[in-house]
């Protein structure tokens, strides 16, 4: 990202609120010296907003006692896990106190008989599955950022991965959570038994982006490891082949356990890095995945094979054992760092359309890039659908930045004209709040809002997220380069789209 | 309740046409929600129709019931008030489907035997094999949050749908979620109004994920003499690779129940499990099942043939319907419990049951399911007396992880007892849902959870 000189001015926060946050938590569970600050100001998204103070709690009663003090001082809470979230999610819009949940990572049980794990939001995603593997189970939703990402971070964005064409995202397999309100009750909703009778709270809450309620802790599903699994790495030497494999597929109704597309530049990216095998004179490849019973394997292994060489494969790989699998994914799931040595700055988009228009929309995602004389590289989740151009940019030109902007509009606006939406898995959070109108009425936003509000009323949990701020109907604004400093609000100002 | 004042008719006459109105109280009598009949019922034709509807009856101050084919209406408790039926059966058009996509959008009102015939041109289906299957609509079914055999493979409507357009308690047409497969953009309102009986709003628009019709169906029928041993051998199987399509469980006097269906003789615990898959997949499930079966003391073990399973899945599903078929007076509890506690469970309300004298059914599944029915012909003063103490102790039936509910009961238990159990300890984190969607508490007054 930028690095530039800083000019550390003082924090505002409350000396008071300060201290009393270090009374009960300890000095050690309280961070707000500039230099600390700073780290905060990020989450893996083009975003930046500082924070005033970031604590650490250990517990719920902890956080209880977080939110009582910021309604009694009026700060803005945040709820932070990994950060590794996209769309500035995690980022203290208008500055405030946010909440990190990393000292909060115990998985409190594995019921493997029951297919349930309960855990802290802080217990990485990738750890749960280490300790769920044991007990021949897993946590389905795979974000490629398991390594790093918090299951609070997934339950509150409602995080997809590879796998999750097949087994759901992230709302499919949370039964029960404990929450922090943001007018400071601690409430349970759901457990580990099925519908209870009432609303359907957790449904609510899974993907609320963090403002609604600060997590406490999460019951989730666990799924059973499968008994057998093939992946197989189809070579294309022209990009519609790929796209049309996975309409063909789709449509036969096979469904693989994953199915990801990398794009020829995106896979000389990675391999120049990863040297996962992907073969750097190709047009495009497809990673696709089938698990389940040998035999079911097998038998789907061979049939999708069979539409990928009907639609101009050159070749169709079968990794041969766990290291070649392993490896393939390696490349898959490493893409954006990979992406990141090419470029200091670089955008990730993530739109949704229906499988049926993917050829269409990569020649469009094309021609929007070259008009805008920017390289677009797609590494995606073709299966189901989920798009993420990357635009590259120099961030050191706001002209740049801005351009970067418009560009990933103009493409969400296609996916959109396609009858898709403005995020599939990464959220609306501070970056595509201004894009809300163009899927939704004044009358859907004002029922989300009075939701909002039922249960976030002074509005001090994670404010200026998912809402537009501009009024106007299906008025969007381009956003201007987000400048450094505290609780930066990005004021919507520029120019509209007709 | 005094029946609607004449320019309200007419302005009602005027957003939905006169001849999709009534206040005719021998048709009005069809309406009726336990026992309380409405003094009007409408039939609009479109959404915006249904928002115009409500904006209505929040000026009059008319409390709402809307309804597909009234199938489940049943559910819940009496409503507190209750003047204006809107009957959505008008809005039943498929707007779009992508096969290929595998994705569709439907009006509510449809009903599921037209969906199904839609989608099996395409080879394919919606998992809601639900109660009343040949009329009940989309909108019903979802409202009303029945569950299907289907949920052990493919999950509940919470599952695949994709988003949703309704009216809310203020007029507005809204909506959340959206067609495609995958998407966060705002929050899941859609999620909220499955399961609440139209206490939120009025569904008019739902939008689906689709799934493949199996090329083969099997099925298997285990017979155990013991309850412990057949829920042993249901979670050796969820334990297993099989990935069964369903997998339930159910006594002798279901069995009964389901009788004409069920192709093969019966023990006293049966296990009924189908799978979907080639040839060799079919033959792999098999032998394993039988070998599973063998170690767990099975008494009988059947293969059952395409044709047996698709009976087999009819007869699951309408288990309800077919238990007040003949016990007119039955009480239908679903109790939700963990996998692991569903032996004990059912023994424990085996024995609530015997304790009073009460005959009873259970058809479980393995997801952690079971429907537990009391098998009454009758409802005297002393009989109901017996059947409610009886249902008090089966919604609250011991374990920190069970949750209960009545399903079906005579009119005289709901009025001793609230048919949704004492409520959650999230009930206040309700109120303000209801509040945001209902803030003039016009739908269904009384007949929610909590009397939301
Ligand atoms: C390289 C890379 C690859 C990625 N791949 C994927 C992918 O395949 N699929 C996908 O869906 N996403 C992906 N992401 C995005 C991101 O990893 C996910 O959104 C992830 O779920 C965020 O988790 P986190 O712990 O980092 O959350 P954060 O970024 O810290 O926070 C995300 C949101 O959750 C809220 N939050 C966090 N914890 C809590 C809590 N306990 N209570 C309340 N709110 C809370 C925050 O306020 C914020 O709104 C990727 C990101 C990167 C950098």
């Amino acid at each position: 990202m930028v690095f530039e000189r800083l000019n550390y001015s003082s924090t505002n926060m409350d000396r008071h609120l300060l201290s009393e946050l270090e009374r009960f938590l300890g000095k050690d569970a309280v961070l707000s010296r500039p230099e600390d600050l700073l780290l905060y100001e990020y989450d893996g998204s083009v975003e930046i907003a500082r924070p005033q103070c970031i604590v650490f709690p250990r517990a719920a009663g902890d956080v209880v006692r977080i939110v009582g003090l910021a309604n009694r001082y009026k700060t803005p809470i945040v709820g932070r896990g990994a950060g590794t979230g996209l769309s500035g999610g995690a980022l203290a819009r208008e500055g405030g106190i946010i909440v990190s949940f990393a000292r909060m990572n115990q998985i409190l049980e594995i019921d493997a008989e029951n297919q349930r794990a309960v855990v802290q939001p802080g217990v990485v995603n990738s750890d749960l599955n280490a300790a769920a593997a044991s007990a021949g189970l897993h946590f389905a939703p795979d974000p490629s950022s398991q390594k790093a990402c918090t299951i609070g971070g997934n339950v509150s964005e409602n995080a997809g991965g590879p796998h999750t064409l097949a087994y759901g995202v992230t709302t499919n397999h949370i039964l029960g959570l404990e929450m922090v309100m943001p007018t400071g009750e601690l409430v349970r909703i759901g457990g580990k038994a099925v519908d209870a009778p009432g609303y359907d709270l957790c449904g609510l809450f899974v993907g609320s982006e963090g403002t609604l309620a600060l997590v406490t802790e999460i019951t989730v599903r666990l799924t059973r490891l499968p008994e057998a699994v093939k992946t197989l790495l189809a070579i294309y030497d022209r990009v519609d082949g790929a796209t049309e494999t996975v309409v063909e597929i789709t449509g036969r109704g096979i469904t693989p356990a994953a199915c990801e597309m990398l794009d020829g530049w995106t896979l000389r990216a990675v391999e120049a890095w990863v040297h996962a095998g992907f073969p750097l004179d190709s047009a495009a490849v497809l990673l696709i995945e089938v698990d389940g019973l040998r035999e079911a394997v097998e038998q789907h292994a061979k049939e999708i094979s069979e539409v990928c060489k009907t639609h101009g494969a050159r070749e169709v790989r079968v990794a041969r054992d766990a290291a070649e699998r392993d490896l393939l994914w390696k490349g898959r799931k490493n893409a954006f760092g990979a992406v990141g040595r090419l470029s200091p700055t670089y955008y990730v988009q993530d739109g949704v359309i229906p499988r049926t228009k993917l050829p269409q929309t990569l020649k469009e995602i094309d021609r929007i890039g070259k008009e805008n004389g920017f390289e677009i590289g797609n590494i995606f989740h073709a299966g189901d659908g989920n798009l993420h151009p990357i635009i590259l940019f120099d961030a050191r030109d706001p002209k740049q930045f801005e351009r970067a902007v418009s560009t990933a509009d103009a493409i969400i606006r296609f996916c959109i004209e396609m009858g898709g939406a403005i995020t599939g898995e990464h959220g609306v959070g501070m970056e595509k709040d201004r894009l809300m109108p163009l899927l939704f009425t004044e009358a859907d936003l004002a029922l989300m809002r009075r939701v909002r509000d039922a249960f976030n009323p002074a509005g001090l949990l994670n404010p200026g997220k998912i809402f537009p701020t501009g009024k106007g109907c299906g008025e969007v604004r381009i956003r201007p380069m987000p400048q450094r400093g505290e609780g930066n609000s990005a004021p919507a100002t520029g120019r509209d789209f007709a | 309740m005094s029946s609607p004042a004449k320019a309200m008719r007419s302005r009602i006459g005027e957003i939905v046409g006169a001849a999709n109105f009534t206040d005719d109280p021998a048709q009005l009598a069809r309406y009726a929600v336990d026992g309380v009949q409405p003094s009007a019922a409408v039939r609009p034709g479109a959404a915006n129709e249904v928002a115009e509807l409500v904006k209505l009856a929040v000026a009059e101050k008319l409390a709402v019931i809307p309804m597909g084919e009234r199938t489940k209406l049943n559910i819940g408790m009496p409503p507190a008030r209750y003047d204006l039926a809107i009957d959505m059966t008008r809005l039943d058009r498929v707007i779009s489907y992508d096969p290929g996509d595998l994705t569709l959008s439907v009006e509510a009102g449809i009903p599921l035997a037209k969906l199904a015939a839609t989608l099996a041109e395409h080879k394919q289906f919606l998992p809601l094999e639900v109660p009343f299957h040949e009329r009940a609509t989309i909108g019903g079914t979802l409202a009303s949050g029945v569950d299907s055999p289907l949920r052990q493979m493919y999950g509940t409507a919470r599952d695949f749908v994709l988003g949703m357009e309704f009216v809310t308690g203020d007029g507005a047409l809204a909506k959340s979620g959206g067609r495609v497969v995958k998407n966060v953009s705002g929050y899941d309102l859609h999620k909220l109004m499955l399961g609440a009986i139209g206490s939120l709003g009025v569904m008019t628009r739902i939008n689906f994920k689709t799934f493949p019709l199996p090329a083969e169906l099997r099925g298997w029928l285990a017979g155990f003499t013991r309850a412990e041993d057949a829920f042993a051998f249901a979670q050796t199987i969820r334990k297993s690779p099989l990935a069964p399509r369903t997998l339930e469980i159910f006594d002798m006097p279901a069995a009964a129940i389901l009788d004409a269906q069920i192709p093969v003789g019966r023990t006293e615990w049966n296990v009924a499990i189908s799978a979907a898959g080639n040839g060799r997949v079919l033959e792999r499930i098999a032998g394993d099942l039988q070998n599973l079966s063998r170690n767990a003391n099975a008494a009988a073990f059947h293969a059952l043939d395409s044709s047996a399973v698709a009976s087999l899945l009819t007869a699951n599903r309408e288990f309800p319907a077919l238990t007040a078929n003949k016990f007119t007076d039955c009480v239908i509890a679903k109790i939700t419990t963990l996998a692991t506690q569903m032996a004990e469970t059912v023994q424990l309300l085996k024995s609530i049951a015997a304790e009073r004298g009460l005959p009873c059914a259970v058809l479980a599944r393995g997801v952690g399911v079971i429907y537990f029915a009391l098998l009454l012909t009758e409802r005297d003063a002393t009989t109901m007396e017996r059947v409610t103490q009886c249902a008090r102790e089966i919604v609250s039936v011991a374990g920190k992880n069970n949750r209960g509910m009545i399903l079906r009961s005579p009119l005289e238990l709901k009025r001793e007892m609230s048919v949704w159990g004492a409520p959650r300890e999230d009930f206040p984190l309700m109120q303000r849902v209801k509040q945001a969607f209902d803030p003039h508490g016009i739908f269904a007054p009384g007949r929610f959870v909590g009397g939301l």
